[in-house]
């Protein structure tokens, strides 16, 4: 079943003033339910810019958006529904936390969607324990925590509205490797657990080569690639020319094919180039006749 | 000749609540001897909450020992007369570009830490010219700072830094809000600046990509110096920077788990051009062997 | 990208206005001013309008961002001209309906207009002309005399300075909380006054916090570059008077000399 379609998306900031920018140009893509897609790209690219029309905070210049099905630009589309069933965290969440303690702050969202308050309070509950939060930090003020239990704070904020699709934009900005392995743990979890489908924005290649299905490359407002992990980085030329580059082990195995190594070229994680090795390594041992 | 020396630091957080009671005491630097030598690129690892920013910022006095000493030049950081010129003597690089730039101009950012200390209109132009060529920002001096990248900002923090005539710079995760150019951007900067000027670099970060290049890595946890050896040695013990929830690069964790299942791999091997020197010739030899085996079938 | 807007109106280009001291651009704008209250008569409004003239002329700013800032007094215009037209005793003119039109009432309304007008393109070509730094540099300067009875002018100073960086920032880190918020459901559109007011809550409570993180780092990295406050502090870029300017002075005061003069006619 299909989730979102995004067709011809056409967008340009600032039309006719000296900040005029042609930000997308004719996008187009699919996105599956329950799939785990990566977005990347240059800065300046339009990844942000993108993943802000996908839950209807810019609308584009020309183009559609369906969203299982219909069209989101169509007459009397409910917007705020949409955005509690397509949730979107920005770079730095913990920005927006504004409530005196942690579990008002993450009712904002069910609440504003219409929510009972029992209802409001058990998606409360559920989103904080679906970030590894007991009750314990319930009561405490969200200013008093470390910045990345802030930031899991606001990202079960946007979990209360029980949305069916999350977009993250560069959920690990600023972690360091701890936080970072939490918070993308995380993620798989709610994706291969819980089935939501995810939406990935990030700079890191060795993150998204490891965790997602399936990327799609944006350059200069186009989009440039799309396709599972393996394929995309068999690019890395042309992805290092834009200003990218594939994760290390993409280069350890080029290496190796250029001294003349039949190891796979396909290769993007450490896992898959340890058995690749060991395999071509095994295999030569002398037999006895 | 050493120029920071630190001996028996120790550094607690104390909160406390209204009635100015104490709360709650957490001790975030746990009696360490440092010494750093002058010229050298020392780079501090460790997780948030290792302590790594909190010794920064005693680098150059925002931060004033509970117990012990730590001397910066041979200046004591809590001899309140000494302050001015240790903070001349260590310059500090944040982690917010944005928070650390005052001018509403690149030049005159640049010249707002000579202004401060009473350097002469005229020195101020030659030191901010220097400076911004220095970091190759010069084409950017009468641009606003909002118009800059995240790296570019960086560079200016520093060239401002530099304006002062440090003989040290400590860059507290200097890169943590960068995208990777930018990253690059200041990294080589900074680089170029300690060979180029002689000046001491201390850099705090998480980055495993980042220290390869240093003379000497730091390793803190829990408040203490774990480890200090070259990024060589340091790498070479990946188990352990694993266990402090630290990153290798890949090419390091591919060695290890090689070596892991046998394959004889050197110790701390840290680029993928020496990974691949080293894997080549066991390859070769091995699909030799096969080659062998199937010729004799 | 929201925070390419830039504040004020400054038009970057070489003029001999935009070459003056602030202080003396202060001043003169000043003088102007207080002109437009001395003049009555047509007669020095011409002198005004001389004078004015010149000043536009020699700022080589195109004439379209001159004429920009009347755009936002235009209701201010038509309610001042409107009332002393209409409401002002005296000979009558004409009628129209129950308004009737009188002599002093014109006189009256094209007087108090031309005065608005003049007010704001004055201070036009002052914005269009100095940077937002110069110009607290220029009053920095000239209010300096104050420091003796103990005004913080230096710390004033270097609050208007770093609040005119930050605007930019604090702008568009607002359009990021909004649009953070709205993510989550919240409108900032809908609801009478009150609801309204509540709704702002998660808009403002972030932006201040975020707004005294920054204070706290910009505070931490200023110490960091041994800033404490104005004593013994060198300027990078000191205001020194040139011949032009002295010149300049010395044609504001010949000039409000002379509407003055006209005035008494």
């Amino acid at each position: 079943m299909m989730s979102i379609k995004a067709i011809d998306l056409d967008y340009t900031y600032g039309p006719g003033t000296a900040f005029e920018h042609h930000v997308l140009k004719h996008v187009n893509f699919e996105i599956q339910d329950g799939e785990f897609v990566g977005l990347i790209g240059h800065t300046g690219s339009g990844k942000s810019t993108l993943i802000q029309h996908l839950n209807g905070l810019i609308k584009a210049d020309s183009g559609d958006i369906l969203y299982h099905g219909t069209s989101i630009y169509s007459e009397g589309y409910k917007l705020r529904e949409l955005r509690g069933r397509v949730g979107l965290v920005f770079q730095y969440p913990e920005h927006q936390l504004f409530e005196a303690d942690v579990f008002s702050d993450v009712c904002f969202g069910p609440k504003n969607l219409g929510c009972s308050e029992e209802e409001t309070k058990k998606r409360a509950r559920h989103a904080l324990s679906l970030v590894g939060m007991d009750e314990s930090f319930y009561g405490r003020s969200p200013f008093e925590l470390s910045g990345g239990q802030k930031r899991r704070v606001a990202i079960a904020g946007v979990l209360a509205m029980r949305p069916e699709m999350m977009i993250l934009d560069e959920p690990t900005a600023g972690l360091d490797p701890r936080g970072r392995d939490e918070i993308l743990n995380q993620i798989e979890r709610l994706n291969r657990q819980h089935g939501l489908t995810i939406l990935l924005v990030s700079h890191s290649m060795e993150d998204v080569a490891r965790y997602v299905d399936r990327i799609m490359v944006m350059n200069h407002g186009e989009k440039v690639f799309d396709g599972p992990p393996k394929e995309v980085f068999l690019h890395y030329r042309e992805l290092e020319s834009m200003g990218l580059a594939a994760p290390q082990i993409t280069y350890v195995v080029q290496g190796l094919r250029e001294r003349g190594i039949p190891i796979d070229d396909s290769i993007t994680t450490v896992e898959e180039a340890r058995d690749a090795i060991l395999s071509l390594l095994c295999t030569s041992k002398p037999h006895r006749d | 000749m050493n120029i920071i020396k630190a001996v028996n630091l120790v550094y607690d957080y104390i909160k406390r609540d209204e009635e100015d009671r104490i709360e709650e005491v957490k001790r975030a630097i746990d009696h360490v001897d440092l010494e750093i030598e002058k010229g050298s690129f020392v780079a501090v690892l460790g997780h948030n909450g290792s302590g790594k920013s909190t010794l920064a910022k005693h680098l150059n006095g925002i931060l004033l020992p509970t117990e012990g000493t730590i001397w910066v030049s041979g200046l004591d950081t809590s001899d309140e007369e000494a302050l001015w010129e240790v903070r001349k003597t260590a310059g500090m690089v944040f982690q917010n570009p944005d928070n650390q730039i005052i001018g509403n101009v690149v030049e005159e950012d640049v010249g707002f830490g000579p202004e401060n200390i009473g350097v002469p209109t005229e020195e101020i132009w030659r030191r901010v010219d220097e400076s911004l060529e220095k970091v190759g920002m010069a084409m950017y001096r009468k641009r606003s700072p909002n118009r800059l990248s995240g790296g570019q900002k960086q560079r200016v923090a520093i060239a401002g830094v530099m304006a002062m005539k440090p003989q040290c710079i400590v860059l507290d995760e200097p890169t943590a809000m960068l995208d990777p150019n930018g990253r690059k951007e200041v990294i080589r900067t900074v680089h170029d600046l300690n060979r180029a000027e002689g000046i001491t670099v201390i850099l705090i970060t998480h980055y495993m990509e980042e220290v390869i290049g240093a003379d000497r890595v730091i390793v803190m946890e829990g408040g203490s110096v774990v480890m200090d050896g070259t990024p060589r040695e340091i790498f070479s013990s990946v188990e352990r920077l694993k266990e402090w929830r630290l990153d290798v690069p890949q090419v390091t964790e591919l060695a290890f788990e090689l070596k892991k299942k046998g394959v004889a791999l050197p110790d701390g091997i840290l680029t993928r051009e020496e990974l691949i020197e080293a894997l080549v010739p066991l390859l070769e030899h091995g699909m030799k062997g096969m080659n062998d085996v199937n010729k004799s079938n | 990208m929201i925070r390419d807007i830039t504040i004020g109106q400054y038009y970057p280009v070489d003029s001999v206005i935009h070459r003056l001291d602030p202080r003396t651009k202060l001043f003169g704008t000043m003088i102007f001013i207080i002109s437009l209250f001395f003049a009555n008569s047509l007669l020095c409004y011409l002198a005004a309008t001389v004078f004015m003239g010149a000043a536009v002329k020699l700022s080589k700013v195109p004439f379209r961002f001159i004429v920009r800032g009347l755009k936002a007094i235009v209701l201010l215009l038509l309610i001042s001209i409107g009332f002393n037209l209409f409401l002002t005793d005296g000979e009558e003119l004409f009628r129209i309906g129950f308004l009737r039109v009188t002599r002093e009432g014109a006189a009256l309304a094209f007087f108090m207009g031309m005065r608005l007008m003049y007010l704001v393109v004055g201070s036009s070509i002052m914005t269009l002309c100095t940077t937002p730094n110069q110009l607290t540099d220029g009053l920095e300067k000239s209010l300096g005399v104050l420091k003796r009875i103990g005004v913080p002018v230096h710390e004033i100073s270097m609050m208007m300075s770093i609040a005119l960086r930050f605007i930019p920032i604090l702008v568009e880190e607002t359009d990021k909380i909004m649009k953070a918020q709205m993510a989550r459901g919240a409108d900032f559109e809908s609801g009478n006054l009150i609801q309204k007011a509540k709704n702002m809550i998660p808009l403002l409570v972030p932006l201040f916090v975020s707004a005294f993180r920054r204070a706290t780092d910009l505070a931490m990295a200023m110490e960091a570059r041994c800033y404490r406050g104005g004593e013994g502090r060198t300027k990078m870029k000191p205001l020194r008077y040139a011949p032009r300017d002295w010149t300049a002075y010395g044609i504001c005061v010949c000039y409000l000399a002379g509407v003055i003069a006209l005035s008494r006619l």
